[in-house]
């Protein structure tokens, strides 16, 4: 029998939602829809020339070269960012989970860099990468005579910010995969193991279906991670340079908005900001989900 | 009979309360800025002097941050109507500050509340960089700076190279001269590296050979000005640069100023342009070797360079509030213009003394002689009128400008474009800026 609570009075519940309905109404969808309007305006910082322009804003960046090379930086970014910190936890995840010993110290130590904000993160790799006075790079320079510049060029700016955003990811990954491997009945590998399977074909045929669920789960929070918070580590490494070479979608907001005050413009980006979250994340349920497999 | 005398009482210690409340309350100036540290308790000791020379008003000071941070911040009050009386404001927002329509010019405050002040005893590179069209002052200048060149003067002395002038720019040429025997020797294994490229290199090479940076007398006569760095002198010595690269007579070491600083100081380079500013962090840093100050180099073709440009920061008066308040702002601007306060300021950050009277009484007490390096500057930015193109800038979106011309020029050292290329798309690309700000305007 299903237990039901029933209102004697009609208002009730609606009162009981109302603090949860204020508190995103002023905090999420207030804001969204300034935005959203001083995105089809044209105005000067102090909002004593305003005017309505439509889609100018919009149609002004989508005809900007330099805008849309902006979005694909992103694309890279993003995706090598969520690539490389995936990877790499489960990686050392499956590790972890098999060293016996010293299982939760390794555990501990991981996940420390999880703490550290991304904006120290971007200072900490700039003291190891940085061509005029960081270690590595004066290693990489000497020992390898590789011409490492990050401040020249390009393509090296762009790997060092990716470096410094996936290491801080790592952790957090790491965390979610030990927990999802943890959640596997040993019986399940041992089974598997006594049927003659090799620990790679035990990890692709029963981990990885296993922890898809997680596998997604972090595939959405990286994507969203790598377009927003890694604001800090490019304003601290690179500020969207060398060239534009690491001016990523979320850094172009605040240089243009808060920055430059051109308020109409860095509106309009947020927005398809938002529209771009709002369709990768749609994308990632309706087509990667149905590979997910949930159990229970 | 008592009652009368209970009323008495009551009555005077009454008229002693209000009496000593209208005492007690005196008019508070609101100050924001972006000194912080240091400068920031020079700041308060500059307040606190104020406040204790008179007792009508109190002045306030609060460090909203950096620059971006207070200019956003006076920007969010200006928009609430909680606005302060005095905002500092860096010298790239002049133009956004001037159009806001929420400020009170500085020329009229100052008339207005009776004062008669000399502008002619102004450093008139510093006013001019604030002044309108018409040459009235529209905020008051603060802590002003300007570029000049550093050396380091072991690696100069040890290639036998005589130490350059404090007062004499030497030429570009002269400098390419110097840089390759420095490299060929291997006394150097850099040449020059710069800070804040855009300033130093672009907007600053324009004023010194009078070149415009943008028509329409560098924006200050319209919003209808395009920009024109792109002409055959700049795009000559963004060239010469680029081909400094190849023998490492130059080398590119970021936008700001860290990197560039870190290769000096390292001795990686041999010659360093920076902000003036930079003489409190040299002498911090630098342990291991002489350096000294010279002014930029000049083209040889320039016989008579003009004066540099500023940077810096002034104080915006703004509007809104009332006529005994900005009695008080006056009083405040006045005091900190007078030679005594400009001579603590100048001696305690090396910002210029932006008075004349302060300058010649710093020099009367020989403090240029026991702080050479200080004068540089002065000299440079005094050493002719300024002209149309050298005053200072007066730009629409002129942070976005800046970010372009980096980007360009990054592109020209990275060899993705020619000089000729790079500085047509920079100057493209902002007047895209300078139109999508003037259609704001009108």
């Amino acid at each position: 029998m299903i237990k039901r609570s029933i209102f004697s009075n009609k208002y009730l519940p609606y009162l009981l939602i109302l603090p949860q309905v204020l508190v995103t109404l002023t905090f999420f969808y207030w804001p969204a829809l300034n935005g959203l309007i001083n995105s089809m305006l044209l105005s000067d910082p102090f909002g004593l020339h305003t005017s309505f322009v439509w889609f100018d804003n919009f149609v002004d960046l989508f005809t900007d070269p330099l805008y849309l090379k902006s979005i694909g930086i992103t694309g890279v970014f993003s995706g090598a960012t969520a690539v490389t910190s995936i990877s790499l936890g489960l990686f050392i995840a499956t590790l972890a989970n098999r060293a016996c010993k010293v299982k939760a110290v390794i555990r501990t130590m991981l996940i420390w860099p999880y703490a550290v904000a991304p904006a120290i993160s971007g200072i900490l790799w700039l003291f190891l990468l940085h061509p005029s006075y960081g270690v590595v790079a004066l290693i990489i320079k000497k020992t390898f005579g590789v011409d490492w510049n990050p401040v020249l060029h390009g393509s090296d700016a762009m790997v060092m910010v990716i470096m410094a955003s996936a290491w801080k990811e790592i952790s957090y990954n790491f965390v979610f995969f030990i927990a999802g491997m943890q959640a596997i009945p040993t019986s399940l590998i041992e089974a598997a193991a006594m049927d003659g399977a090799s620990p790679f074909r035990r990890f692709w045929n029963i981990t990885l279906p296993l922890l898809s669920p997680t596998l997604f789960f972090l595939m959405v929070m990286n994507i969203i991670y790598s377009f927003f918070e890694t604001f800090g580590v490019i304003h601290t490494m690179t500020q969207g340079g060398p060239g534009g070479s690491t001016n990523i979608l979320v850094y172009k907001v605040y240089q243009d908005g808060f920055i430059g005050l051109n308020l109409g413009s860095s509106s309009a980006q947020s927005v398809i900001l938002m529209s771009i979250i709002i369709i990768v994340t749609i994308l990632q349920f309706k087509y990667v989900e149905k590979k997910v497999q949930y159990t229970g | 009979m008592r009652g009368k005398r209970i009323v008495a009482v009551l009555l005077t210690s009454l008229m002693l309360l209000v009496g000593s409340n209208a005492m007690a309350k005196k008019i508070e100036i609101q100050w924001w800025h972006a000194m912080r540290s240091a400068r920031g308790e020079v700041c308060k000791a500059l307040i606190d002097k104020f406040n204790k020379s008179q007792d009508k008003y109190v002045v306030i000071g609060t460090n909203k941050g950096n620059y971006d941070e207070v200019l956003n911040a006076g920007i969010a009050a200006i928009r609430a109507h909680k606005q302060p009386h005095i905002l500092q404001s860096f010298e790239v927002g002049t133009q956004t500050m001037m159009l806001s329509g929420a400020i009170y010019p500085v020329y009229k405050l100052m008339s207005d509340a009776g004062y008669d002040i000399n502008w002619n005893d102004y450093l008139q590179a510093v006013l001019s960089y604030y002044m309108n069209k018409d040459g009235k002052l529209m905020s008051m200048p603060f802590n002003s700076s300007t570029p000049v060149m550093y050396y380091n003067a072991d690696m100069f002395k040890k290639a036998g190279i005589p130490l350059p002038s404090k007062s004499d720019p030497m030429t570009w040429d002269e400098l390419g001269t110097i840089l390759k025997t420095m490299i060929d020797k291997k006394i150097a294994p850099a040449g020059l590296v710069a800070a804040w490229q855009s300033w130093t290199q672009i907007e600053n090479y324009c004023a010194i050979h009078n070149l415009p940076f943008a028509s329409r007398a560098n924006g200050y006569e319209g919003l209808d000005c395009v920009l024109q760095f792109n002409s055959p002198q700049v795009v000559a010595h963004i060239a010469q640069l680029k081909d400094w690269m190849k023998d490492k007579r130059f080398l590119y070491g970021g936008q700001k100023y860290q990197g560039p600083k870190a290769e000096f100081i390292a001795q990686n380079a041999a010659v360093y342009i920076d902000s003036i500013s930079g003489i409190a962090k040299l002498k911090k840093a630098v342990k291991d070797f002489q350096w000294d100050v010279a002014p930029l180099p000049v083209e040889s073709w320039m016989a008579r360079p003009q004066n540099s440009i500023i940077g810096g920061a002034s104080n915006w008066v703004l509007a809104g509030h009332s006529k005994e308040e900005y009695k008080g702002v006056a009083a405040f601007l006045a005091f900190l213009a007078q030679p005594e306060q400009q001579i603590f300021w100048h001696k305690q950050t090396g910002y210029f003394p932006i008075t004349l009277t302060a300058y010649d009484e710093l020099k009367k007490q020989g403090y240029y002689k026991e702080q050479p390096y200080q004068e540089v500057g002065i000299k440079q930015l005094n050493r002719a009128i300024p002209t149309k193109n050298s005053r200072g800038l007066r730009l629409g979106y002129f942070v976005q400008i800046r970010n372009i011309v980096n980007e360009e020029l990054e592109k020209v050292w990275n060899d993705t474009k020619t000089p000729q290329q790079a500085l047509d798309d920079a100057v493209a690309r902002g007047n895209k800026e300078l139109r999508a700000f003037e259609k704001i305007y009108n």
